[in-house]
């Protein structure tokens, strides 16, 4: 059982890392869900993996799971559900603003930003 | 006391903001009351200081890192104290005269009132990382004084080089009180000072000299760090009347007097200050005898008379420091007078352009009889307090070998004497004696009481300490000496502040000096002429150089690490975080992998191999993107239930719930997002992202499966042992998160509630920007149904919602004891309601909403936040539960327990949170949409497919 969890996260984070390596803003987001899948099967996995014995007292044979990691992962999954949404809304204005989707500056956008020749406002 | 002292010029900092709104006048006094009330304060203090005895105070702060408010009143203190709060009220009075009516005064009397706080801190602290704080606070409020005419270039530069100067120097002086105080153990003051010899005996001691005194001399403009100190001329001539005498740079020389007994004393304290000061002393009464501009050339002055001032504190003698001492009070008094007299006369004549002055004596006679009598002490010329203070220091001098040598010392100090003297009679006669001229800018005239009172009080006391000096300052001045000796009053060294003290080698040197300053002058046009000849280092294009080469260094690691490429910084992340893991892995110390392996059931491998090929399909189809969406929401599926089947329900309930809103939030923005993704990533590319990624995932996964082949002591017996007796609950997960570990919760919600928030004000923003316009315009690409209220589903619904409420109500009330809670509950609401927005519409349920989701977020903190703080009420600390059982028949026995008014605080955020993220994204939707829904059953009668 510890190996395929254990190679669960295994899939999940390199899909996860796969997707954040591309160029628009969907796959990014998709990219993050996956590591938040990842992440939050790793924290959970650090208590050790137990069947049968859930933290609920009195309910099982009077051996219990390692309460906190669940406690831990429990906001975790919330929270990153919260972070999903900024980071869709944020992906969404930008597209609407600039018409493209694209998460890298280009190179020909970066002339227009770039920084001004330092020490340029010193005299 | 003493905090209140320390504490009442920050208050006073408070009053301008609030009395610039009654007058220019109410807000000038009242920042003169509260500095008044502190230099009482001080003064009450006074006599007993003046006795001997030291008065304390302190608290904690910080006890873990040593860092406690903790103050001192002892000589040293009662001298900087009354110099700070009393030149501070004297440059207050005149600023209210000085300052234009377009200067904004409230700023400026903030900024001063923050700066003196600052200062005063500085010499009261008793502890020094407070020391530091107020150390860097001055840094900083002095920027803003320095920049305060913000319309003027060099205002903002010479504001920009003094904080980079000084700030790099308060970095210094960080590490060096950090070195210091873990030698002596203790960052109390009077624990270092006791500790001295350990601290001279260490081997850090040099290490630690060397960055306090990098602190200490940027602060006080020592050379090579001058050259900050002329260009902060640019501000506001009250503030450099305030910085150049009272404070600021001497903040430098008071931690060198107030370290003196501590860092004194052995050879390398003695060559590296004596010789910094002489060296400082030299060059800058050189440049200021050549510099025509009125402020520029007291700015020099202030840097070779502190020059002086660390020269004596070098000479590492008792006698020595007594003369600092004295000569601190007396420059104080003659140099803000000349900076304030230099101020009138900038406001008379419109120039400090000492070539286009000259001849004001009869113009303006009472600023001249003020400058001149300043200027001839700062010259030293008796019976003035100037000169007493130079003879002595001469005297020193004359007893100091250097090295071997008798003669060097004594002639380089003449030297830097004679050239004050110099620049001294220029300042007094090339400004006020001389012909009358016709070619002013402005009619000069002697100005009003409030700009004259305050330099002409300071020039009487020039005259009254020349006069009489013992009865003046002789008991602060042995006071003062006895704390930066570290010796009683009794046992300080003879010393004689009087005018004459016989016929000495000092006097000589004393009258060559005058003697040599005096022909200096006399030849001053030929030696100016040559002086511009002569190429000499600029400090400021140095310092520019500098500044621009590491901005330039900057930014050309910048342009490799970040240029703008999300995806670079993510690959460098990625690979960055491997490489440590393997550093960390093969450092070894692994132990063997122990605990047993659990049994795998049939369902495990399905559940495996859906997630695995869900993961992989979703890589491969991912530029499709309802697709990919779709086959993600598998993962979360196979996820919960594998929490199901490894002992989480609470966990699993979660998972569930969560992946409904966000299939839900992302299907909302894919609406308005390309429906595909363009292949547009070279296959080499592609590869070295799947090498990245399949290292990245690998590495997780054995550091995943090395974690659970092992047995890991953790604190959980604990919240299993007492989850049922000390929180009342049977569900352990639920009764950490409102118990046991109740305060974090907390913050998540709190967080949860600002990601709610955020995506309503971006939202706000985006449809009040140019993207609005796009989306009123949008045009939907794909057909959509022309039912857009399907009838079955909204029946459906409106039947679920009270049912579906009754889940989430039940789910909330079982959570303490059963899988459940506000979290879950709050989600599965949160679903129930979001089912109305799909089935019946936006404007439909909109119209129902009798509780905005803002005020639910803010509810349920607040709530949340109650619990814990009515639980101090009863004398626990914050967020302690309590809990009893009650019986109300026909009820069953059933159990009440403060968590749970904690839990619905935690239940009111999420709902409120998830809602008002996926309000606000509908309303995208909505302004795309054209008109608002009617009613629940709209049939979209054009028969136009997504085209209204």
């Amino acid at each position: 059982m510890e190996f395929l969890v254990a190679s669960g996260i295994g899939v999940l984070t390199a899909a996860g890392i796969y997707l954040i390596l591309r160029l628009r803003a969907f796959a990014v987001i998709l990219g993050v869900s996956m590591l938040s899948y990842a992440v939050n099967v790793f924290l959970f996995s650090t208590g050790g993996l137990v069947s049968g014995a859930p933290p609920v007292l009195g309910s099982g044979a009077g051996t219990y799971t390692d309460p906190l990691p669940q406690a831990l992962v429990l906001t975790a999954i919330v929270i990153s559900f919260g972070m999903t949404a900024v980071v869709v809304l944020v992906a969404l204005g930008a597209f609407l603003e600039s018409g493209t989707d694209r998460i890298d500056i280009s190179e020909t956008d970066e002339e227009d930003h770039e920084m001004p020749p330092s020490g340029a406002d010193l005299r | 006391m003493l905090p209140l002292i320390a504490a009442l010029p920050f208050l006073g900092a408070l009053l301008p903001g609030v009395m610039i709104r009654a007058s220019r006048n109410a807000c000038a006094i009242s920042c003169a009351s509260a500095t008044m009330l502190a230099l009482i304060l001080v003064l009450l203090r006074a006599p007993a200081v003046l006795r001997g005895e030291v008065p304390m105070a302190a608290f904690a702060w910080l006890p873990q890192l040593g860092l406690e408010v903790a103050f001192r009143l002892d000589g040293l203190a009662l001298l900087f104290a009354v110099m700070i709060l009393g030149i501070g009220l004297l440059i207050i009075l005149y600023a209210r005269f000085y300052l234009d009516g377009d200067d904004p005064m409230g700023q400026f009397m903030t900024y001063l009132m923050l700066f003196q706080g600052a200062m005063l801190g500085i010499v009261l602290s008793d502890n020094v990382l407070l020391l530091l704080i107020f150390w860097e606070l001055t840094s900083l409020s002095s920027f803003l004084l320095i920049g305060y005419w913000k319309h003027l270039p060099e205002g903002r530069q010479g504001a920009r080089m003094a904080l980079a100067v000084t700030g790099m120097g308060g970095l210094a002086l960080i590490g060096g009180m950090l070195i210091l105080g873990g030698i002596a153990g203790s960052y109390r003051l009077g624990d270092i000072l006791a500790a001295g010899d350990v601290i001279r005996a260490s081997p850090l001691y040099l290490p630690a000299l060397l960055l306090i005194l990098l602190g200490c001399f940027t602060k006080s403009a020592q050379f090579p760090f001058h050259f900050w100190l002329p260009h902060a001329m640019a501000a506001p001539t009250p503030v450099s009347a305030y910085l150049h005498s009272a404070t600021m740079v001497k903040a430098g020389i008071f931690l060198l007097a107030r370290l003196w007994p501590v860092l004194s004393g052995t050879e390398a304290f003695f060559w590296i200050v004596t010789l910094t000061g002489l060296v400082t002393m030299i060059v800058g009464a050189l440049i200021a005898l050549f510099k025509d501009d009125l402020k520029a050339l007291l700015a020099f002055s202030t840097v070779s008379q502190l020059g002086l001032i660390v020269m004596l504190l070098g000479f590492s003698t008792p006698a020595a420091a007594v003369v600092a001492v004295f000569h601190i009070i007396n420059h104080v008094t003659f140099k803000a007078a000349l900076f304030m007299s230099a101020g009138i006369i900038d406001h008379a004549a419109h120039t400090r352009d000492i070539r286009r002055l000259g001849g004001l004596a009869r113009l303006m006679p009472l600023t001249a009889t003020i400058g001149v009598v300043a200027a001839l002490s700062m010259a030293g010329i008796p019976p003035l307090n100037g000169f007493i203070s130079k003879e002595m220091m001469l005297e020193e001098a004359v007893h100091t070998p250097l090295g071997d040598n008798h003669w060097l010392l004594p002639a380089l100090a003449c030297l830097g004497a004679l050239l004050s003297v110099a620049y001294s009679l220029r300042f007094a006669f090339h400004t006020f004696g001389g012909k009358v001229r016709d070619d002013y800018p402005a009619e000069p005239h002697d100005p009003g009481a409030g700009l004259w009172f305050a330099p002409a009080f300071l020039t009487v006391l020039v005259i009254a300490i020349g006069l009489a000096s013992a009865a003046m300052v002789g008991p602060i001045v042995a006071v003062a000496s006895s704390a930066v000796i570290g010796v009683g009053q009794g046992d300080l060294p003879y010393y004689s502040l009087k005018l004459w003290h016989g016929v000495t080698p000092a006097l000589w040197l004393s009258v060559a000096a005058v003697a040599g300053g005096a022909v200096l002058l006399a030849l001053h046009g030929p030696l100016s002429r040559a002086w511009d000849a002569a190429p000499r280092p600029e400090a400021k294009s140095i310092f520019d150089a500098i500044v621009g080469a590491s901005a330039a260094g900057s930014a050309r690691l910048i342009g490799v690490t970040h240029n703008g490429a999300l995806t670079r910084y993510l690959a460098i992340f990625v690979t960055a975080t491997v490489a440590l893991a393997v550093w960390a892995w093969s450092g070894g110390g692994l132990r063997m992998a122990d605990r047993p392996v659990l049994p795998v059931p049939e369902a495990a491998w399905v559940a495996w191999l859906l997630t695995v090929v869900a993961a992989l399909s979703v890589v491969v189809w991912h530029r499709q993107r309802y697709l990919a969406l779709v086959v993600i929401s598998v993962i979360g599926l196979m996820v919960s239930f594998g929490f199901v089947y490894l002992s989480a329900p609470d966990l699993a309930l979660t998972q569930i719930t969560v992946e409904t809103v966000t299939i839900l939030l992302l299907l909302l923005a894919l609406h308005f997002l390309p429906k595909v993704t363009v292949a547009e990533s070279s296959m080499l590319r592609r590869g070295r992202d799947a090498v990245i990624a399949a290292i990245g995932g690998g590495a997780v996964g054995l550091l995943a499966f090395a974690f659970m082949r092992r047995d890991v002591d953790s604190i959980s017996a604990f919240h299993l042992a007492n989850s049922k007796t000390g929180g009342g609950g049977t569900n352990v997960v639920n009764v950490i998160l409102v118990d046991f570990r109740g305060f974090d919760t907390f913050g998540e919600i709190i967080v949860l509630g600002i990601a709610g928030l955020t995506i309503y004000a971006l939202m706000d923003a985006l449809l009040a920007g140019p993207a609005s316009a796009k989306l009123i315009n949008w045009q939907f690409g794909q057909t959509r149904s022309r039912d857009r209220h399907p009838l079955l589903m909204v029946v459906v619904t409106r039947l679920m919602l009270p049912i579906a409420v009754m889940v989430g109500a039940f789910i909330f009330l079982r959570g303490h004891n059963d899988p459940g809670g506000g979290f879950i509950a709050g989600l599965v609401v949160a679903i129930a309601v979001l089912m109305q927005y799909m089935a019946s519409g936006f404007a439909w349920t909109q119209n129902r909403q009798r509780v905005a989701y803002h005020t639910l977020i803010g509810l349920g903190v607040v709530v949340a936040l109650l619990t814990g703080a009515g639980s101090m009420l009863a004398g626990v600390p914050f967020l302690t539960s309590a809990f009893g059982y009650f019986t109300i028949p026909p009820l069953e026995r059933f159990e009440l327990a403060t968590a749970m008014l904690f839990d619905l605080g935690v239940f009111l955020t999420v709902l409120g949170s998830v809602l008002l993220m996926l309000y606000s994204l509908s309303r995208i939707a909505r302004r795309a949409g054209g008109q608002a829904d009617e009613g629940p059953m709209d049939f979209d009668p054009s028969g136009k497919a997504g085209n209204r």
